[in-house]
């Protein structure tokens, strides 16, 4: 009833390379990280080489990526404006071209900031979401120090030349000083320097102008000018202030104080007062020769 | 010779390999069992180099992490019968062990037991021109001994240099560094035959091992079972396996003669067998549990059952004392042991100074054979066991596993043998000189 023979305890050819292959340290290695890693990368592979799995994974992944840049934590309700005047913060609101509310992952500060900082009255811009849903837009506004009249119109500059934003009238910033002519813009400080030097004949000054954008004309009322060189306006402009302090040089009858040739200042009298002095020479020179 | 030469040159080759890597199998293939063990060369006496042989004999450098036997199938004798039951065997014991040590082992040392081993003394001497001696004089007297005529199909197994004599002192082991102007040595080679050296390497190939060592069973034996007083003043060793009883003569720590007797405890098994009427199986059970070697009044009221399964209930009820199947076993030990003696008498072993003789191997544990041996062996007989090494499973500490053991101290440090040395320049055919005088041509 017994089998043949005893069951023959060798393992076969095939049992026996079987073993020795999988105690080759090589392949266990490669059984434990590499087998593992090659079936996923394979089914991955298998799975995504449908487009249309694919297209539904890619939905899916948008519609799950929507839904939470929507919630409400992420939204942006308002916007505030900080350290703008009334009429600039207006500008910028109209320049920022966001329909709040929105999710602040849809909110492209950079693109925002060289917008709003594209405005010349802005002088540096600084965007951020607050807590809140808030999108804070602080901004730090350009202070206009003078008004430059040119070819186009009335514009206020800053102390840096900078335009910040152009005015109808001049009566609409009667308190700034006004700089006339081309190149005038690039002189701002210069001609702020003039002014300073003119603060005694400060009521009586006009303007500024700029004379082939190379010099200075300081123009006061009654027709008066005061040419100045190219180089050192400012000690020239102050001479001149002196020679007014001692002698009223500016209240007798002198149409233009000459002092482009700074050794030699010259003055032009008015017409009749000239011919007036010629005529009272003439009287001295006679009443002597009688 | 060159072949011979090349092969076991590549085999040490195999063998430094191996040890490079740090897993080398020993395959004892025997008559009745086939062991493996897997050693791991990890030790600190790995890294000494050519310095000495490190601490404990080498024997600290391997570890043992691997252990398997089986029951040897196809071999008669010592030798492969059947080629394909004993590549079924190797697989088997080589898949254990190698489960067991959990690593994959792909060179082997392996020892022949039978194989008609025969010894031949062989002497040669060279002059030496007053310098000291160096490696290659050594490589030049070795050349020099006349290799006798050994017959076809015979391969020399093991070569080694026992003594060298330098001018009139004799008995040197190492005469590098010393200066005369005579250089005598005597060689111990031993030969086995050709065709099972070439199954057992067809046999390892197709368990897809490379052969990196070959050793005599019965000198692999004595190195583990012979102590060192023992090798060094003259003893034998004689490991009585299964189907042939091994024999080495140990001198000065080297073997100087080695032989078989085919006859072994498969014998003792086939006597039992035919005697009783029982299976070879039943046989073999007897013999281990009530085997003896010397009777005694006990073992008359010592009855065995013996067994069977014929449905006969006579047949299968009989018993048998135990002096009775001592009496089966002892004519066949006897005979064993004085064909032992008769070859130790032929080869001159009454001429060592010291004629200790050390029975080892599964037939050394017969109870009684301590008093049966001295009747016919002479008075200097122990039973040995094989010296214990690092990580040596308890189940294979035994007698039987004296040439498994002795394997792996071989491996560990293995004696010089004549292919250690390189060929004498002289020796080399004159094309290669031819070769080596254009390539120094070619490239200065």
């Amino acid at each position: 009833m017994s089998p043949v023979g005893p069951r023959d305890p060798a393992p076969s050819r095939l049992a026996y390379r079987l073993q020795r292959l999988m105690l080759t340290p090589g392949f266990r290695r490669f059984l434990r990280t590499g087998l593992p890693c090659l079936a996923v990368i394979g089914t991955v592979g298998i799975l995504a080489a449908d487009q249309e799995r694919r297209e539904a994974v890619r939905l899916w992944v948008d519609d799950l990526k929507a839904e939470i840049q929507q919630r409400p934590e992420f939204m942006v309700k308002l916007m505030a404006v900080d350290g703008a005047s009334p009429v600039l913060a207006e500008t910028i609101r109209e320049v920022i071209p966001v329909d709040l509310p929105m999710s602040s992952f849809d909110l492209d500060l950079p693109d925002m900031q060289a917008k709003v900082q594209q405005l010349d009255a802005v002088k540096s811009a600084e965007l951020r979401v607050r807590p809140g849903g808030v999108l804070q837009v602080s901004v730090d506004e350009r202070q206009p120090v003078i008004v430059w009249r040119n070819a186009e119109g009335l514009e206020l500059l800053d102390e840096t030349g900078h335009p910040v934003m152009p005015v109808r009238h001049r009566q609409a910033r009667q308190d700034l000083p006004l700089i006339v002519g081309r190149g005038a813009d690039q002189r701002v400080a210069e001609a702020r320097a003039l002014l300073d030097v003119a603060a005694p004949i400060d009521h009586r000054i006009r303007g500024l102008l700029r004379v082939g954008e190379r010099r200075w004309d300081v123009v006061l009322d009654r027709d008066q000018r005061i040419a100045l060189p190219e180089t050192e306006p400012v000690q020239a402009l102050e001479r001149v202030i002196a020679m007014d302090m001692a002698q009223d040089l500016l209240s007798r009858a002198v149409t233009h104080v000459d002092m482009r040739n700074v050794q030699r200042p010259t003055v032009r009298m008015a017409d009749t007062t000239a011919t007036e002095l010629r005529r009272i020479s003439a009287n001295q020179a006679g009443a002597t020769t009688e | 010779m060159t072949d011979l030469y090349q092969s076991q040159r590549a085999m040490r080759a195999m063998r430094t390999a191996a040890m490079q890597r740090g897993v080398i199998a020993i395959l004892d293939v025997g008559t009745s069992k086939i062991a493996c063990l897997v050693l791991r060369f990890d030790g600190p006496g790995r890294t000494r180099g050519n310095d000495g042989i490190g601490s404990l004999a080498g024997q600290s450098s391997f570890r043992v992490i691997g252990a398997a036997t089986t029951r040897a199938r196809g071999m008669r004798f010592g030798e492969i019968e059947a080629m394909a039951e004993t590549e079924r065997a190797i697989r088997t014991a080589v898949q254990a062990a190698q489960k067991m040590a959990d690593v994959r082992v792909d060179h082997v040392i392996a020892c022949v037991a039978g194989g008609d081993p025969r010894s031949y003394g062989l002497a040669g001497e060279t002059e030496l021109d007053g310098h000291p001696v160096q490696d290659a004089d050594v490589a030049r007297v070795l050349a020099a001994c006349d290799v006798p005529d050994f017959g076809q199909g015979r391969e020399v197994l093991h070569a080694q240099p026992v003594n060298f004599a330098l001018d009139h002192r004799s008995g040197l082991n190492d005469p590098r560094g010393q200066i005369g102007n005579r250089l005598a040595c005597d060689m111990h080679l031993l030969t086995v035959n050709g065709a099972l050296i070439e199954h057992l390497i067809y046999c390892l190939k197709r368990c897809d091992l490379e052969l990196a060592g070959l050793a005599s069973g019965a000198y692999v034996s004595g190195i583990s079972s012979l102590v060192e007083d023992e090798q060094e003043l003259g003893a034998a060793c004689i490991d009585m396996g299964g189907g042939a009883t091994g024999l080495s003569v140990f001198m000065k720590k080297h073997m100087i003669y080695a032989d078989s007797v085919r006859m072994g405890g498969d014998h003792v098994t086939s006597d039992i067998s035919k005697g009783l009427q029982v299976p070879l199986a039943t046989a073999e059970r007897i013999k281990t549990f009530y085997g003896g070697a010397v009777a005694t009044g006990m073992d008359d009221r010592e009855m065995i059952e013996i067994g069977g399964e014929t449905g006969d209930w006579e047949l299968d009820r009989r018993t048998v004392s135990r002096a009775e199947l001592i009496g089966i076993m002892r004519p066949r030990v006897e005979e064993i042991l004085e064909e032992v003696r008769s070859r130790l008498d032929a080869a001159g072993f009454e001429h060592l100074p010291s004629q200790q003789i050390v029975l080892t191997g599964g037939g050394s544990q017969i109870p009684g054979l301590d008093t049966l041996a001295p009747k016919i062996l002479g008075q200097q007989v122990r039973i040995g066991r094989p010296l214990r090494v690092h990580g040596l499973p308890q189940a294979a500490t035994g007698a039987a596993f004296a040439s498994a053991v002795g394997l792996c101290l071989f491996a560990a440090h293995p004696q010089d043998e004549w292919w250690d040395f390189a060929i004498p320049a002289d020796r080399y055919p004159a094309r290669s000189l031819k070769r080596a005088v254009k390539w120094f041509k070619d490239n200065w």
